[in-house]
């Protein structure tokens, strides 16, 4: 981890009608980390995730990711960035192999380099002999682990993952969690959201949003000393009640 | 019985809430309607027509001139004998063309009836039946006058005949046909799409699990949709009668009883497609090409059957749009009564029970 | 008699070529008034069950019975005295919350004022909205919402399948208060969760995972048949901690869980040998220390056998 700011926002405002569905958050990500964004339902963590991914634009504020302005560059952003979430990751009917193919072509990646690249990914992955299944017929865990890989395939700057791992099974999950370490060793910025708290505790910074603000962002061992909590659960336990807007 | 109606009550509110839907389900038949209509309908002012006066007496003359005085008609030829006429006609000029018999008048005066031929072309059928009606209303006009005047029961007969499309083809039948479409379109798609919606949503998980019967479910989403219907029927027949002057010959009971039963098949097939798919997508690609085409191409109302391939004229058979186009444009246009359309009912009829007898057994107690 | 009995419960999906096992035999009984939860990760065959359970599939072997009625024959009568929870959201989203809660009633045949006891702990804190579409409520109100629909009726079992996936932790406890609150009725209680830290909530509970059950036992029974020697372990350097910690003789697993590395052993290893070997490693701010297992533990145990 350096102390480059990968990601700064100032004051990042998204209002929906006369709603402050994000209200003036301020903070930075250095290169490298890993970044736990948590929040209860509706405290606005997608809205905010989605300005910065380049997809929103704010209503007022400033952000810049991987060095991009968010207003005047999002397509720069896109560029650099990685994303994947629990809902939307892979095409079903496609093959792994199609879908590696499909991902890394758009970001204009050569041929040698995805053929490459997909070679190595496989055998990390231990599916070389499956590359050629329907993505359909791989087992939840491993199709998290493989969008996960390619959501990386590119070699973004960032990768935003959004509740990467709900539902999965608790071995699976841990290797996953293996997955963003060694990411994160090779140079890549991790930017994750989780309902799972004991995940919070592998963040190396963690900011919990409650009700639009950022209400507290510190390491784990830090934000457990300043609430007097026993573990994460406790600190977003004592942070979101607090909440008093219900409607995302 | 309360059940019942709170199912039929939430129906309507998803109807209202989706507004752009409910705009479209009742902007669609008059948007149709205007369209075919308007398309249809040419321009029948000064219409060119001729005289065919074998006559020539004072009532023939004045007649003519009644004729040419109305806004609509442009005498542009006087013809002489039987065998013009046809030359006239294939000239292309000449939409319609009076004939008045020999001894018009004092067939008038001495038997107090005559009677006047008007013939036309009726490739264009919509024109043709538009200018046959202006000339009838011009000569009604005539022995009314004349019938006031001296004091005596005068009837003048009039008798049409259509050249080269006699059956008046595509004439003012695109309402009944339209009237086939929107039926299919509204209850048929939108029965299949409210059903496989709430299997999409997971609802229907929760409606299974619960003490209704399944038939109470299916009968609270058809009927909205049956009123849906008949706003949208009341709604063609309206325009067609006052903005596009499609009189309705037959009889109005009749008309609205046939379309009723040809919702009630229409509902029939939405609950089958709705049973047999699990995603809205797949319903309305089924609906539309499944049924809606046929209902377009098979039913009569766009291409006549007769001059189909035997297969297709089979096929045709099998389309519940066919027999009800059958029976609609014949009460409404041709004027028909039941004695007419009962073979057509019965196939019809024929048809809905044993749909909904379909649908109803093939509706699933259970999930997949 | 048990309020479910599952016997030897089998269901599969496909055709012959391509056939995917989602229930391996599953037996298991929940009596009355229990809260008993179905722990285990998506795919592993909750929802297949709770289906099945619910009358709205069939089984393709093995028989049930919910409060002494078969699941295939008596499903009419299974419908009247349960309440169910789907796994996703299955209210009208275009209907307000009172105008749902108002459907749901009458479909069973009942008001809300009839059974307004049972729900209004759990109505108070929807009701100021209402008059909003269900669609436009937060994810834990949509589950208040959709808890009170399944209760309407005053069911006698209640089944929930995965209430409370995707929803924050705060709303998860809000959750499993009013569970607890149900119990003390009398209700008894179906859950399933793919949150292994709910286990310690349930009664009892059944780890299942590729469609057969691990384990059957109360939360403490399950983490008391954990048998071997566990400690949590940190230093500076998480990562390798973990890679040389896997060539120990006698680590058998090592694993992170929160801000600890979880360390399975054989009996004859313990803490300060552990502490040693990771300070020869050449790690710092080394701590080792004994550590009672959770579910999370006993559930990747159960899994390798």
């Amino acid at each position: 981890m350096t102390n480059n700011r990968i990601i700064t926002a100032n004051q990042l405002t998204k209002i929906f009608g006369g709603f402050k569905a994000v209200d003036s958050i301020s903070f930075d990500v250095h290169e490298g980390e890993i970044f736990g964004f948590l929040g209860a339902n509706g405290a606005g963590k997608t809205t905010a995730m989605r300005m910065l991914c380049g997809l929103s634009m704010p209503s007022s504020g400033s952000a810049t990711v991987a060095g991009f302005d968010v207003y005047k560059e999002p397509e720069k952003i896109k560029r650099s960035i990685g994303y994947m979430s629990q809902k939307f990751s892979l095409y079903e009917d496609l093959t792994i192999k199609e879908n590696i193919r499909f991902y890394a072509g758009i970001y204009g990646k050569s041929d040698a380099f995805i053929k490459d690249k997909t070679a190595k990914l496989l055998q990390q992955l231990h599916l070389g002999s499956e590359a050629n299944k329907l993505v359909r017929s791989l087992p939840l865990g491993w199709k998290q682990k493989l969008a996960f890989s390619v959501a990386i395939f590119h070699e973004p700057r960032i990768v935003f993952l959004d509740e990467p791992t709900g539902g999965v099974d608790p071995v699976t999950r841990r290797e996953f969690w293996n997955m963003i370490y060694e990411a994160a060793a090779s140079g890549i910025t991790v930017f994750v959201t989780t309902h799972y708290m004991d995940e919070a505790e592998y963040c190396n910074r963690v900011s919990i949003m409650v009700d639009g603000k950022i209400e507290a962002l510190d390491t784990p061992s830090a934000l457990k000393r300043s609430l007097h909590a026993a573990s994460m659960d406790e600190v977003f336990l004592k942070l979101a009640r607090k909440a008093v807007r219900s409607g995302d | 019985m309360k059940q019942f109606l709170s199912f039929v009550k939430k129906e309507f509110y998803h109807i209202r809430r989706d507004k752009r839907t409910l705009f479209i389900l009742l902007g669609m038949p008059v948007m149709q309607i205007l369209i075919f209509g308007f398309a249809l309908t040419n321009e029948v002012k000064n219409a060119k027509i001729a005289v065919l006066d074998n006559s020539k007496d004072a009532s023939t003359l004045a007649l003519s001139s009644q004729l040419e005085a109305s806004r609509y008609f442009d005498i542009a030829q006087e013809l002489h004998s039987q065998a013009d006429i046809e030359k006239a006609f294939r000239a292309g000029k000449i939409k319609l063309v009076v004939v008045f018999p020999q001894q018009f008048d004092q067939d008038l005066s001495h038997f107090n009836k005559s009677q006047i031929q008007l013939i036309a072309d009726a490739s264009d059928p919509n024109v043709a039946t538009t200018l046959t009606n202006y000339a009838t209303a011009v000569i009604m006009d005539y022995q009314n006058r004349i019938t006031n005047e001296r004091k005596l029961p005068y009837t003048i007969k009039t008798e049409y005949r259509m050249l080269y499309n006699p059956q008046l083809k595509g004439a003012y039948t695109f309402v009944p046909g339209v009237m086939a479409m929107v039926l299919m379109l509204v209850c048929t798609l939108m029965t299949a799409i409210t059903i496989v919606r709430e299997k999409e949503t997971g609802t229907m998980e929760v409606m299974l699990v619960s003490p209704v019967r399944p038939l109470k479910i299916i009968v609270a989403k058809a009927v909205p949709y049956l009123l849906l219907s008949i706003i949208n029927i009341t709604s063609i027949l309206l325009l067609s009668v006052f903005v596009l002057d499609v009189p309705i010959r037959g009889s109005l009971a009749l008309l609205v009883f046939e379309s009723i039963l040809f919702t009630i098949t229409s509902l029939a097939l939405g609950l089958l497609i709705s049973s047999a798919t699990n995603s809205q997508q797949t319903a309305m690609f089924i609906s539309l090409t499944g049924l809606f085409l046929p209902t377009v191409m098979l039913s009569g109302f766009m291409f006549p059957i007769e001059n189909m391939p035997l297969p297709l004229r089979v096929i045709s058979n099998v389309v519940p749009a066919k027999w009800y186009y059958h029976i609609a444009s014949s009460v409404m246009i041709k004027g028909l009564g039941l004695a007419a359309v009962w073979k057509e009912t019965l196939i019809l009829t024929g048809m809905t029970v044993f749909l909904l007898a379909v649908a109803i057994r093939k509706f699933k107690i259970r999930l997949a | 008699m048990s309020a479910i009995i599952a016997n030897n419960l089998v269901k599969t999906y496909g055709k012959k070529k391509d056939v995917m096992t989602a229930l391996h035999g599953i037996s298991f009984n929940v009596e009355k008034g229990e809260l008993f939860g179905i722990i285990g990760p998506d795919g592993a065959g909750k929802t297949s069950l709770f289906r099945i359970l619910t009358t709205l599939l069939l089984p393709d072997g093995g028989n049930a019975t919910v409060n002494g009625y078969d699941v295939v024959k008596d499903y009419r009568a299974i419908r009247q005295q349960v309440g169910y929870m789907p796994g996703r959201f299955s209210l009208y989203q275009d209907l307000t919350v009172a105008e749902n809660l108002e459907f749901f009633a009458t479909i069973f045949n009942t008001s809300i004022a009839e059974h307004y006891d049972l729900v209004r702990d759990i109505y108070v804190q929807i009701e100021p909205f209402k008059d909003r579409r269900a669609g436009k409520l937060s994810g834990g109100m949509k589950q208040k919402l959709a808890l009170c629909c399944a209760l309407i009726h005053e069911p006698s079992v209640l089944f929930l399948d995965e209430p409370t996936t995707g929803v924050d932790a705060v709303s998860r406890k809000e959750f499993w208060e009013m569970l607890r609150g149900l119990k003390e009725r009398g209700i008894t209680i179906l859950v399933s969760t793919p949150y292994m830290d709910e286990a310690s909530l349930c009664d009892r509970v059944a780890l299942i995972q590729n469609g057969g059950i691990m384990s059957i036992n109360s939360p403490e029974g399950i983490i008391a048949s954990f048998q071997k020697p566990l400690f949590a372990a940190r230093t500076s350097r998480m990562l390798n901690m973990q890679q040389d910690l896997l060539q120990l003789e006698g680590v058998e697993e090592c694993y992170l869980c929160g801000e600890y590395s979880h360390v399975v052993v054989k009996p004859a290893l313990d803490a300060a040998q552990l502490d040693s070997y990771l300070r020869n490693k050449g790690h710092e701010a080394v701590e080792v220390k004994p550590v009672a297992p959770n579910i999370e533990d006993c559930f990747m145990d159960l899994m390798k056998n």
